[in-house]
């Protein structure tokens, strides 16, 4: 499996990474850890003419602590993030899905930007960024901005990245006191990616109710979603096993999922529904301790 | 008086493979490792269809890219390389020529079109990009049964249909044998084609040397002499000109027991450039034009008395052969037919066989071949009937065994398996298992509304290929062993083993034989030049067929030996023995020199008395007076989330009797390869095709593998029924694991699947058909 050929840049910088982004526009591509772009190219579904390699910028990695959460370069690789004593104990859920991804050499050359910025449908991470309604900063030449997940994530392989962009961190708020949090996947047999994967976070209300929840889906649907329907109902409800069944039934609703050989998009409908009622009843188990 | 030295005995002792550091250290050679000064790099466009006119191959940019030296089109080569080899032919098979490269039509999607060749592989490979074929895509048959179709677009115009052959197999009254029975039980069973996916793909270097005329070609390959001789005959050159040397080779599970298009291509272009040409295959290509395995599909049909006695078995089946037949496509499904009646007494059976082409790669030899699907139909039948007739799986099983004391034992498809004790491997697998206690768990596990099943296969198996009159006269294998001056012994084997570990067997056989320490044995093999004519490694004959020749060549060498010991010590010659590291007169042991100078004395031929001839050194070409027949029992215990249709493997028993075992360790690798093998396929692997003759998972990121974390930790055993057909008395192992296991898994997913009502789903077991089939049958309706 050998790329076409193509240019390779390694700036030192994020001012020089943005300014040789600005210059080569469409021709280039970013290369972070290389675990979804170079498959891409070996096969020659893409054919960049120039790759700029971001990976060593100094800056755009490691995991901070910050006032309202945390602060996850983007160039932190997916077993940074698995075994970071912060994100495990701030947001497990990250830790959790990131602990899913692969296998250990995806893991330790993978990174959280790069993920994100590749949004593959059915990757792990857009189902738990979206439940810790996580935000992603994006630099360019003209400043930082941040996108909120919900709208980062815009069809397969879409995001809300704008040509000339490079995303340099993302920044989880630190969930509701008391919450429980899980993800729960479905791999494809042969890529491991999520065929479903749900990532559930609940808050435990007074007398054995549910304050709220949030679900995240992801390889459902393109692009990976919010189970808005599920999570309101549940808002205010009493935690009964009941009660979570018929909230997870509604999972897959108001969403086209995808319909491939792996799985029909009934099964991936079905699939929405039990991962999500698993991944609520573990959350709840885990909220209350 | 001294005492008769210690006979450490290797045979038997689990000792680790010594090609295992050099592996695992990333030190071992294979073709691509072979870099040779000015080598040239050749790259294929292949066609993008699975059936297509070509109505032009444009070179003209490919031949203009930077570094490109040479570009061939089908037309270019034509008359100049003789077609793809074929063997093991049925009568009446209708042939189709396979050219190196298509002409007038691509009929599949891989098949080579045009060859580039240029100074580095980057640059043939963007040059093959550049090669432009005026494809106009045609209907293109994948299914089986609509290639029969009246109006179903031929394979092969020349042909008036897609039939390729038709072939049957009968033994006793097939009709006789289904009304004498109470009950028969019918199933459509489908076993799909998978793909062999070697840890290495193929790969081929040719260097022709123009000053001597002479040709070297290191191929990842499995028979290095055949390639040879089919090569030379392909290319028109004398077969003693070339050498063929199979380096180290990751794997072929039959994949490599093939002479392809690449090789013919690479040794007709270093002859004409005189330059050394490299191609190594890709992981796309290795899905797109390396040999399929498996891809029947067939109805079955066994007769039963009440009491579970098998009375019948009937199989029609649709082979699919591909567009084109590789060596042995049309082989490997008449061993399903030999092997039909597997280890039960089955006094009526008949297969007919219709081999299809269809706009695929060819399918061919693939682990078990032809085997697995054989007991696949019956471990599959006699579920149903067990379920039918009310009987626990292991009891109608076990009703139907030979009894030790039957064997040798002639089943009805013709065969005389050699020897057996089945009863004794299922008694011990259940044992093993505790049978009766996975079964109250499982009912346990249901009355929690919990879905566990318990699948079980019992099989025999036929390997060590095998004696020559079946094996088109090739059957034996060759060995030549030389004690070396210095007391070191080398092995030279005509098996051309690829990662099976016979480099640490044959040393154990030949270091018995004379006593010496198993590191000062050196055991070469795969290299045409070196190793007398051989015939290669599969069927799992490279021990049992393979290693006995090793054994009487060791013994001819020995027996010279103690000639000259005998000579030393004026003692008599069958009074010599070896142990110890030395050579001493049995009854006398304090006449005793050291082995090295026993070895010495036989090269320095002043030493030896007028008339001698000097030197140590064997061949042997055992010829193996039948196949050899292991067997066994598999049990496993699964686990299906109904609401999921995922499979969770929690227990795995395998019972194998494997004859006598040279190397324990080996065995039990090779049980381990070959259950996960079989689990894969009976749980994810299938080629998918889309209607346009595609694969739609031809890839490592689509087409499933098992893996590490998938199983459970396999509980292994074995029973010891030694076979008489050949010296070791061991009877092969290399596929028995994948022929248990793929119907062990399916059996219990479907034991698991019981309660639903759903008692027979095609493989593989994925998650979604079995939802599917559990889904269906809560609704009430036809599983
Ligand atoms: C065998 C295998 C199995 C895998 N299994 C899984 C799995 O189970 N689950 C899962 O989620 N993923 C899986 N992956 C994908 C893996 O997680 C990738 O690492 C990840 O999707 C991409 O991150 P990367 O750093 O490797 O990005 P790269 O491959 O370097 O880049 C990916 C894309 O993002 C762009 N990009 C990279 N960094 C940035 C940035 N900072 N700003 C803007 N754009 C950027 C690139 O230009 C490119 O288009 C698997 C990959 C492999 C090879």
């Amino acid at each position: 499996m050998i790329p076409a050929p193509f240019g390779y840049k390694r700036p030192g910088t994020l001012a020089e990474a943005l300014a040789l982004l600005r210059e080569h526009g469409e021709d280039a591509r970013l290369l972070s850890g290389g675990h979804s772009l170079l498959p891409l190219l070996k096969a020659r579904l893409a054919r960049p003419g120039v790759l700029i390699d971001i990976a060593r910028i100094p800056g755009l990695s490691g995991i901070t602590e910050t006032a309202g959460g945390l602060r996850i370069g983007a160039l932190t690789t997916h077993h940074e993030v698995e075994a970071s004593p912060l994100v495990r104990e701030a947001c497990p859920l990250l830790a959790e899905a990131a602990g899913r991804i692969g296998d250990v050499q995806v893991r330790n050359r993978g990174t959280i930007g790069g993920s994100a910025a590749h949004a593959d449908p059915a990757s792990d991470y857009p189902a738990a960024l979206l439940a810790l309604e996580a935000a992603l900063v994006a630099s360019s030449p003209d400043g930082t901005r941040s996108i909120p997940a919900a709208g980062f994530f815009t069809g397969p392989y879409e995001s809300a990245l704008k040509p000339g962009e490079i995303l340099t961190a993302v920044e989880v708020p630190s969930p509701p006191r008391g919450s429980g949090e899980a993800y729960l996947k479905a791999a494809q047999q042969a890529s491991g990616f999520a065929v479903c994967g749900v990532a559930a976070l609940v808050v435990p209300g007074p007398g054995g109710t549910i304050a709220s929840a949030r679900v995240g889906v992801t390889g459902v649907a393109a692009p990976a979603y919010r189970a808005r329907k599920t999570e309101e109902a549940l808002a205010g409800k009493p935690a009964s096993p009941d009660a979570l069944r018929r909230a997870a039934a509604l999972a897959a609703e108001g969403v086209e999922p995808l319909d491939d050989f792996y799985a029909s998009a009934d099964f991936r409908r079905q699939l929405a529904r039990v991962y999500a009622e698993r991944a609520l009843a573990e959350a709840l188990r885990r909220a209350k301790g | 008086m001294a005492s008769i030295p210690e006979a450490p005995k290797f045979i038997g002792v689990p000792i680790k493979r010594r090609d295992d550091p050099r592996l695992i250290q990333g030190r071992a050679r294979y073709v691509d490792d072979f870099q040779l000064p000015g080598t040239l790099h050749m790259a294929f466009a292949r066609s993008p269809y699975g059936h297509a006119a070509i109505r032009g191959v444009d070179l003209s940019k490919a031949r203009a890219a930077p570094g490109v030296v040479a570009a061939y089109a089908g037309a270019d080569l034509a008359g100049k390389i003789g077609p793809v080899p074929v063997a093991g032919l049925v009568p009446d098979a209708r042939v189709p020529v396979q050219p190196v490269l298509a002409g007038g039509r691509a009929l599949f999607a891989g098949e080579p079109v045009a060859a580039v060749v240029a100074r580095t592989r980057y640059q043939a490979r963007d040059a093959a990009d550049l090669v432009e074929v005026d494809y106009q895509a045609l209907d293109a048959v994948v299914d089986l049964e609509k290639a029969l179709a009246p109006a179903a677009p031929r394979v092969h115009a020349q042909f008036e249909d897609n039939v390729a052959f038709r072939w049957a197999i009968a033994g006793g009254d097939i009709e006789a044998g289904l009304r004498a029975a109470d009950v028969v039980i019918k199933q459509k069973i489908a076993n799909p084609r998978v793909v062999p996916l070697a840890l290495e793909p193929r790969g081929v270097l040719a260097h022709y040397l123009p000053g001597e005329d002479k040709m070297t070609i290191w191929s990842s390959t499995q028979v290095p002499h055949k390639l040879r001789t089919l090569l030379a005959q392909q290319i028109g050159m004398a077969e003693n000109r070339i050498r063929v040397i199979a380096p180290e080779v990751g794997g072929g599970f039959g994949s490599k027991l093939n002479v392809y298009r690449e090789e013919a291509l690479a040794a007709y272009v270093t002859r004409e450039l005189g330059r050394p040409v490299k191609w190594i295959e890709s992981r796309g290509e290795n899905f797109l034009a390396t040999i399929h395995g498996r891809g029947q599909l067939g109805e079955a049909e066994m007769g039963l008395r009440r009491d579970g006695t098998i009375t019948a078995l009937r199989y029609n089946v649709l082979a699919d052969c591909g567009a084109y037949y590789q060596l042995l496509t049309v082989a490997i499904f008449t061993l399903t037919g030999l092997m039909l009646p597997g280890p039960y007494k089955i006094p009526h059976i008949e297969m007919k066989v219709t081999g299809v082409f269809t706009h695929k790669m060819a399918t061919d030899a693939y682990r078990g071949a032809g085997r697995p699907e054989a007991t696949y139909i019956l471990e599959r039948m006699l579920d149903l009937a067990a379920l039918e007739l009310g009987m626990d799986p292991a009891e109608i099983r076990r009703k139907n065994f030979p009894a030790k004391a039957e064997f040798p034992y002639a089943t009805s498809a013709g065969l005389t398996y050699d020897s057996g004790d089945y009863h004794a491997a299922l008694d011990k697998a259940l044992q093993k298992a505790g049978y009766p206690e996975m079964r109250r768990q499982q009912a346990e596990a249901r009355r929690q509304g919990r879905c566990l099943g318990v699948g079980l296969s019992t099989y025999v198996e036929i390997c060590g290929m095998g004696p020559s009159a079946a094996l088109g006269g090739q059957g034996w294998e060759s060995a030549r062993v030389r004690v070396e001056p210095t007391g070191k012994v080398t092995v030279f084997s005509g098996a051309s083993p690829h990662g099976q570990g016979q480099e640490t067997s044959f040393a154990q056989i030949a270091a018995d034989a004379f006593g010496i320490a198993v590191e000062d044995v050196e055991v070469i093999h795969g290299d045409t030049d070196v190793v007398p004519y051989g015939v290669g490694t599969f069927g799992s004959r490279g021990t049992v067929v393979g290693g006995s020749a090793v054994v009487f060549a060791r013994d001819k060498v020995r027996d010279k030996m103690a000639r000259f010991a005998a000579m030393r010590f004026e003692a008599d010659a069958a009074d010599i023995a070896f142990a110890g590291g030395k050579v001493f007169v049995r009854s006398a042991p304090e006449k005793s020199a050291p082995f090295a100078r026993i070895a010495q004395m036989a090269y320095d031929a002043i030493q030896l008395p007028p008339g001698t001839e000097p030197g140590l050194e064997e061949t042997h070409f055992f010829e193996p007076p039948n196949f050899t027949f292991p067997f066994g029992t598999h049990v496993v215990l699964v686990e299906v989330d109904p609401q999921t249709g995922e499979v969770k493997i929690l227990r795995y028993v395998a019972v194998d009797d494997v004859g006598n075992m040279i190397n324990p360790l080996l065995v039990r690798g090779q049980i381990h390869g070959g259950i996960a093998q079989g689990a894969g396929q009976a749980l994810e692997e299938e080629v998918i095709y889309g209607g346009g003759g595609q694969p739609l998972n031809a890839t490592l990121m689509h087409y499933a593998l098992p893996k590490a974390h998938q199983l459970p930790r396999f509980e292994l055993d074995h029973t010891t029924t030694p076979t008489s057909v050949n010296p070791l008395g061991a009877k092969g192992v290399g596929e028995a694991g994948t022929i248990g296991s793929t119907p062990a898994v399916v059996n219990a997913v479907l034991d698991a699947l019981a309660p639903f009502g759903v008692h027979h789903l095609d493989m593989p077991l994925r998650p979604e058909k079995i939802w599917r089939a559990v889904s269906r049958a809560r609704k009430g309706g036809p599983a």
